[in-house]
């Protein structure tokens, strides 16, 4: 597979000595437009890599800050197209931040995964993740991904033994995204030692960069975290940021945007100086 | 859609779990050693004699199998055709079918070393068999539940206090079925190691389907044994309510490879399939992926999936058991909606003509029987499964009759 966005984003952050920030938010959270606002102020505040959800009903493995800014997109009137045009448009101003399609596969299926793969590159799209589709899988919507030049990042977690990981990263591409927890989303607090573990016995069986998420909150988190993996994630606490600014009736304010930045310019910080100090 | 016709209907799923395209495992990674370990210990379990005698000790002892077949001679007279039977699974220990497959999951879940158990319900039946069989074996169990099924199904969430479980209600979406799901399944990945989930209906990640099949198809193997011994033959047609299809694919499982045999499972038809407010996923869902596996479900062109309504709370889920999705495909089993006013109708009949007070599942089974009873002939046969009993039901019907209870 050719040197993808992503290949590259996580080089650069290499030889600048420091792990990839990587931030999620939900596409059409709280509405179309803040939301595509937020997404063009993600790399000006310190966004290394961009996970862009694809908000579901039923977010099996999420908590209930992502599970909210779910139901807040689809209340908006979110659909796949637009989550779609989203990422056009971004690539219109932004050709160097890799962008990553995350969400559950149903949405995907009833599209038709072949069909999406080839939007979803068009798009401007450089990689998948897929909470709901193991390897075993890896035929119905892998392959294909793979076929039309994205990355498919897996995730791999505290249950995935030494017996199991060559499995989980036989088809993984661009970086693997380590699940510092059992949960969901936005909860527990990751044990810094034993993530550390998890990660140096990930790099025993790939070249790719880690990256670490799920339930990273903080800059001394992130720090922390950062100091072994190659990447640090956060998600739900941006999430609950464009929550918290919003109004009574739940509709975006002139705070919604900047929430989001000064919280994504904080964590960043702290995940800067993960490699010095 | 019409799939070609298999040799057998009976040797699904595949190695992968798929009747089919259906089934499947489509589980967060954090799950998936936990499937694949339980799906170990499974077959394990089913090549081991003493795992299935455990089992026929118990339901003999303590559920109280085999559960009659009985005729119901009033009923016919009334309907005016075929004879029907009912299979009388509402007279198990704890009201429902749902301990045939609570008994052997729990002894699978102590093989597995599990110590905590946790449980999905939507009308409490399930909820409550799964906390009985958790005070029977001494493990302590939490049941989530829907909100609005907290609601309206009372009876059945004291019992499961009584039983010392944890009920656990889920606010999220409309407090139904699949919100429950969803919180289980959040649950389970969180206390992976050390928490067996005890799923109530032949859905979910492989071998769930397979297995939750395979232990309440005692309802089919005797219902054969029993017609066999009234009779002399088989039925000439099978009837069960699908909400996740537990106790249709129990009844109708060993019966898929006679062809005489006509088998009907009946979606929830709600307010009429013509609006949003209904259950029949088969009847006017598309496939999908859910809770772990392909299947029909209830969505939108874009893939969310939509809040089902039925007026029981068993049968308010937007999916269905994988098997039956295949079935429905290939043409063996034929899938018909009955609304809620057709089972509410049913329901009173029932009780007026048999004094048997059905739940509201079985209720929608036996709508489906009123009308097709008619257009047989009287020496022909209906089997319908009678999988619950109605006292949890009695304060809604109630409400929903203008009694002040």
């Amino acid at each position: 597979m050719a040197e993808s966005r992503i290949d590259r984003r996580f080089a650069a952050c290499r030889e600048a000595g420091r792990p990839a920030f990587v931030t999620f938010i939900t596409a059409g959270d709280p509405d179309l437009e803040t939301s595509e606002a937020i997404l063009t102020a993600l790399p000006g505040a310190g966004a290394d890599v961009i996970e862009l959800g694809m908000p579901f009903s039923d977010p099996m493995a999420e908590g209930v800050p992502i599970q909210r800014s779910s139901q807040r997109a689809l209340a908006a009137g979110q659909t796949m197209d637009k989550t779609l045009s989203m990422v056009r448009r971004f690539r219109e101003k932004d050709d160097e931040t890799p962008i990553v399609l995350m969400g559950y596969y149903n949405p995907v299926y009833v599209r038709d995964p072949k069909k999406f793969v080839v939007e979803a590159k068009q798009a401007g799209v450089d990689g998948l993740i897929i909470v709901d589709i193991p390897p075993e899988a890896d035929d119905e919507l892998c392959i294909p991904a793979l076929e039309a030049g994205l990355n498919f990042i897996r995730l791999a977690t505290p249950t995935t033994d030494d017996k199991r990981l060559p499995a989980v990263l036989a088809n993984t591409s661009g970086f693997v995204y380590y699940v510092s927890i059992t949960g969901i989303t936005g909860t527990a607090a990751p044990d810094a030692e034993k993530v550390a573990v998890a990660v140096n016995r990930i790099k025993g069986h790939t070249a790719l960069p880690v990256a670490v998420g799920f339930g990273v909150k903080t800059g001394d988190q992130a720090r922390e975290i950062g100091r072994n993996a190659d990447g640090v994630v956060i998600g739900s606490v941006l999430v609950e940021a464009v929550r918290e600014s919003l109004d009574e009736a739940g509709l975006a304010t002139e705070k919604t945007v900047s929430a989001v930045t000064e919280c994504v310019r904080e964590i960043a910080e702290g995940a800067r100086m993960a490699k010095t100090g | 859609m019409t799939v070609q016709q298999p040799n057998t209907y009976r040797s699904g799923p595949d190695e992968r779990g798929h009747f089919g395209i259906f089934g499947g495992r489509y589980v967060a990674e954090t799950l998936m050693p936990l499937i694949l370990d339980l799906e170990k210990a499974y077959e394990d379990a089913k090549a081991d004699p003493s795992f299935q005698a455990e089992i026929d000790s118990l339901n003999k002892h303590y559920t109280g199998r085999p559960s009659p077949l009985y005729f119901a001679e009033r009923l016919t007279e009334e309907l005016g055709g075929a004879k029907v039977y009912f299979k009388r699974d509402e007279l198990n220990h704890t009201g429902s079918h749902k301990i045939n497959n609570c008994l052997g999951q729990i002894l699978l879940a102590k093989r597995m070393g599990k110590t905590r158990i946790i449980a999905e319900t939507g009308a409490g039946q399930h909820g409550v068999a799964t906390a009985t069989v958790c005070a029977r074996f001494g493990l302590p169990c939490v049941v989530y539940m829907g909100k609005t099924d907290v609601e309206r199904q009372k009876p059945n969430v004291f019992r499961m206090k009584l039983l010392g479980a944890e009920i656990v209600p889920v606010t999220a979406g409309a407090g139904t079925l699949k919100d429950a799901m969803n919180e289980a399944l959040r649950d389970w990945v969180t206390n992976v190691d050390w928490t067996y989930y005890l799923i109530g209906t032949a859905a979910g990640p492989h071998p769930y389907p397979e297995m939750v099949r395979n232990l309440q198809s005692v309802i089919g193997n005797e219902t054969r044994a029993q017609l066999m011994e009234a009779e002399g033959r088989l039925p000439d047609a099978l009837v069960a309510a699908v909400g996740g299809g537990s106790n249709a694919i129990g009844l109708f499982h060993p019966f898929l490879d006679d062809p005489s045999v006509k088998i009907y499972g009946v979606e929830a038809g709600g307010k009429g399939l013509e609006g949003d407010e209904h259950c029949a996923s088969l009847n006017a869902g598309k496939p999908g992926v859910l809770h772990g596996n392909r299947t029909y479900l209830l969505q939108d062109d874009d893939g969310q999936i939509l809040e089902g309504h039925s007026i029981s709370a068993g049968l308010d889920y937007p999916g269905i058991g994988p098997e039956h999705s295949w079935l429905k495909e290939t043409g063996r089993v034929n899938y018909v909606p009955a609304t809620d006013d057709e089972a509410l109708e049913a329901f009173q009949l029932l009780t007026r003509v048999e004094g048997i007070i059905p739940a509201l599942e079985p209720a929608h089974a036996l709508a489906h029987v009123v009308k097709l009873a008619p257009q047989m002939d009287k020496d022909q046969i209906i089997v319908m499964n009678l999988c619950g009993r109605g006292d949890k039901d009695v304060f809604a019907v109630g409400n929903m009759l203008g009694f002040d209870l």
